[in-house]
């Protein structure tokens, strides 16, 4: 069997770098004259080499403040969660190709309404303390979110009525409702497993947890050496040692890339990324995410209060320059309903909407609203460049005939006094492991945060079906039905599905596939990835 | 000796005052700022019920002027309270961040006052020579040019091009004090370029002011050697002024810090002020103010006894 031996070198070469996928790997040797299992062996030795153990992998993150706590309730900034997911555990994780997968529970099962879930827990996983896992761990921790809280995942919980123990290693999740996505709920950020103290309450105080590494050392808004806990009950932690730096401003975190201060960073500068592109030693990763901008209008308010009127509004965006000179390419265009393809049942046909400004013209005069003019507030701290988006809406809408008045609302304070206040806004909004939960958050018609005050009977009724269906053919027909229902009379405009874009030296390997759910891997590169040789 | 000592104790009593009426300044103007504690700790993922039950805890549903008596309660017995968010205490929040904040201007301290005023009185000697000219421009280039973007070069030389110095300056406690000097050495560069040019123009101001002086001209005509002339004779006057400069920059070295801590990363108390702030911690935010305050008051208090001991004209006024 005669082998192009340059063409394979190079193919092996491109693997190790996580340049191709497995399956190209596999067809280009096969078409290259290697035989199946000559290139699976290739794939699994040489090219993709087992992962190597050791060293300290140090990772720059943005967003940490020195007021930040342990308390898992109040996760909110970037480095609570980059740091939960390495100190901590949680029921189940989200793998890097975006499947849900066992962290301390091996196994979960629903009755047939979904609404008696249990959960085994592994009964390998123990606290950095040494103390196992037990049931009572997981009872209380997620009680810190329910009842009498000042817990942040308050709502997400709401439904369930009651948390079991059932001896020492199983859990029983009572909900009033079903809910076929509790599992995939139990990724939440804020849903970390922390030790139970006797009186039902949790040590969070202590930062102990039962995560892949443990802290030795750190500060709040300073950084954090962590290194890795041995008794870990997954697989991965190939590093040593770990450690976190809070690098808030884009230009150290990026010059301590460059260095080589840091092993990877958690976001980098759009504006610059092409240049750090053309640096040997860098690689620069640009995962689309569930992470989203919207621009939620008042369908109760006037001129919102129009189908015809909203659907011209969503027309008159020119999505593609948006994404091309907002983002500088680093998005996913939106389509108007609010699931992106990084969630799971992501519905892959439905016709994308375009710029179309006459045929906007042509619904305003339906509307008998032409000449409509109208005004978004908007605001720098949203995301890079939210205020450019909206003056380059407005100039996108000229063409239709409307008149986008843009707003400059102060930065502080814009979730308190500008959004769900005012009828036309940008906001930006993290991502969510599921349409389920997204659709419940902030466009089910009772939400809190029913940031569009859309009400569609429909779409509800769906919601609620879709929600305790655990047949997933039939869940991905109704999320079809509502995405086309939220696209075509919702009250949500959404330009673009941010990307998460971050960065690694090149001698940082990583996985075929790298999560959504968070930048640098789900949050989990510290036990994901690892150093060449 | 014993009027000095009047006048540290009235300035003390005036400085105490001035401090309280700070902290009743900063209070009010922490109120002041849109939302509240309890929306920037949960965040855009608040509800109304955790809105409430946080603010209950946190004791945010008493009025306003109840919450600042009860602090300046604790205060007035040197008890600065706990921080709101995270409930630890304001000193333990605060000290080790206070310390390295004193030890980045220290350093930078310990470089740029004897270099400046060394340069001050060179170019005092070789006034309007080549010399003098282009430390001026140098210097004041410097000057005009904010710090962030000093910070920048340096580390596009330093670090980037020839990877003298790390870029980012974060210490951590098992660093030895060498490789805390190497590791703080940019910022501290920075802000030793920043704060040298009014410390060396003010020096060699003060000095050619006297150089006019019948004494000096005295000085001369005797026969004494012009770096004499200046060093002996002209300098010791010259003291009342340059030590007021050098006060004023050694507490822009601990206050005006901020910006050079964002671009290296140093954590020192500037960053803790600037997230205290965003979160609308009113004890940390007050405590930190209280510093930068009572460092600007010891330090002006300083500069004017300094004046009035190297100058004993000043003790007996008019």
């Amino acid at each position: 069997m005669t082998t192009n031996t340059i063409l394979m070198k190079r193919l092996a070469e491109a693997a190790r770098h996580g340049k191709v996928s497995r399956r190209s790997f596999m067809s280009t040797a096969i078409a290259a004259g290697m035989t199946a299992s000559a290139a699976t062996g290739l794939w699994t030795g040489s090219a993709r080499a087992e992962p190597k153990r050791g060293g300290t992998f140090k990772v720059g993150m943005h967003d940490g403040n020195s007021s930040d706590t342990h308390d898992p309730g109040q996760y909110v900034s970037r480095q609570q969660i980059y740091l939960a997911h390495q100190y901590r555990s949680y029921l189940t994780m989200i793998e890097s190709d975006g499947t849900l997968g066992p962290d301390l529970a091996t196994e979960w099962s629903a009755n047939d309404t979904a609404s008696v879930w249990t959960f085994s827990l592994n009964p390998n996983a123990s606290f950095h303390s040494g103390r196992p896992v037990m049931a009572k761990d997981v009872v209380a921790s997620l009680n810190h979110h329910r009842g009498e809280t000042t817990s942040a995942a308050k709502a997400l919980l709401t439904t369930v009525t009651d948390v079991q123990a059932d001896g020492d290693h199983t859990v029983v999740v009572t909900l009033e409702n079903g809910i076929a996505d509790l599992p995939w709920l139990m990724t939440d950020y804020h849903m970390a497993i922390c030790p139970a103290n006797d009186d039902g309450s949790i040590d969070w105080e202590s930062g102990d947890g039962s995560g892949p590494y443990k802290i030795d050392d750190g500060e709040w808004g300073v950084g954090w050496k962590l290194s890795r806990h041995d008794g870990w009950h997954g697989t991965g932690a190939y590093f040593d040692k770990v450690e976190m730096l809070v690098l808030n401003d884009p230009n150290a975190r990026q010059t301590a890339l460059v260095t080589g201060e840091v092993d990877a960073v958690s976001l980098i500068d759009l504006k610059t990324s092409a240049l750090l592109q053309r640096d040997p030693n860098i690689v620069v990763e640009n995962v689309p995410s569930a992470a989203a901008i919207t621009m939620p209008m008042f369908c109760d308010t006037a001129p919102y209060d129009n189908v015809d009127v909203r659907n011209a509004l969503k027309l008159a965006m020119n999505r593609d320059e948006i994404i091309e000179k907002i983002a500088f390419g680093a998005a996913t265009k939106g389509n108007d309903f609010h699931h992106s393809p990084a969630m799971p049942y992501w519905p892959d046909d439905i016709p994308q909407r375009d710029y179309d400004p006459d045929q906007a013209k042509s619904l305003l005069k339906k509307a008998g609203a032409e000449g409509l003019s109208v005004s978004i507030s908007t605001a720098d701290s949203l995301f890079s460049g939210a205020v450019d988006m909206c003056v380059l809406y407005a100039e996108h809408a000229k063409a239709a005939g409307i008149d986008v008045k843009v707003v400059r609302e102060p930065n502080d304070g814009y979730y308190s006094e500008v959004w769900l206040k005012k009828s036309f806004c940008a906001v930006s909004w993290g991502a969510r492991p599921t349409p389920d939960v997204m659709y419940s958050l902030a466009y089910k018609s009772d939400a809190a945060w029913n940031e569009s005050h859309w009400q569609n009977e429909r779409f509800n009724e769906l919601l609620v079906k879709a929600k305790a269906e655990l047949n997933n053919e039939l869940r991905a027909e109704m999320y079809r039905e509502m995405a086309m229902l939220s696209r075509d009379d919702g009250g949500t405009i959404i330009p673009m599905f941010n990307n998460f874009v971050y960065a690694r030296r090149k001698n940082v390997m990583r996985g075929e596939h790298l999560a959504a759910s968070w930048e640098i891997d789900g949050a989990r590169a510290p036990s994901r990835w690892w150093f060449d040789g | 000796m014993g009027d000095i000592l009047g006048l540290v104790g009235k300035r003390l009593g005036l400085g105490l005052i001035i401090l309280l009426v700070i902290s009743i300044i900063i209070f009010f103007m922490v109120e002041l700022l849109p939302g509240d504690i309890a929306q920037a700790v949960l965040g855009q993922g608040a509800t109304e019920e955790n809105l409430r039950a946080l603010r209950e805890e946190m004791g945010l549903n008493q009025p306003a002027i109840v919450r600042y008596l009860d602090w300046l309660r604790g205060a007035v017995m040197f008890d600065f309270g706990n921080s709101i968010v995270t409930g630890e205490s304001v000193a333990n929040t605060i000290s080790e961040r206070f310390i390295n904040t004193l030890f980045l201007a220290a350093y930078a301290a310990m470089i740029a006052v004897p270099v400046s005023i060394v340069l001050g009185v060179l170019v005092a000697l070789l006034r309007n020579s080549i010399f003098d000219r282009v430390a001026n421009v140098v210097s004041l280039s410097f000057i005009s040019s904010p710090e962030f973007f000093l910070g920048y070069i340096l580390i596009l030389y330093f670090a980037v091009k020839w990877s003298m110095f790390p870029a980012i300056a974060s210490l951590s406690n098992d660093m030895s004090f060498l490789e805390l000097l190497q590791r703080a050495f940019l910022p501290a560069l920075t802000l030793v370029l920043v704060v040298m040019a009014h410390m060396m123009r003010m020096t060699r101001a003060a000095i050619i002011n006297l150089l006019a002086s019948p004494y000096i001209e005295m000085a001369r005509l005797k026969g004494t050697p012009p770096w004499k002339v200046i060093v002996r004779h002209a300098l010791p006057n010259a003291w009342a002024p340059i030590i007021n400069v050098v006060a004023l920059n050694l507490a822009y070295l601990i206050t005006g810090v901020v910006l050079v801590e964002v671009v290296f990363v140093y954590p020192g108390i500037g960053q803790a002020l600037v997230d205290a702030v965003s979160k609308r911690d009113f004890p940390v935010v007050q405590a930190c103010c209280l510093i930068f305050a009572a460092t600007f008051i010891l330090l002006n208090l300083a500069a004017d006894v300094g004046a009035i001991l190297t100058n004993p004209r000043l003790r007996h006024p008019k």
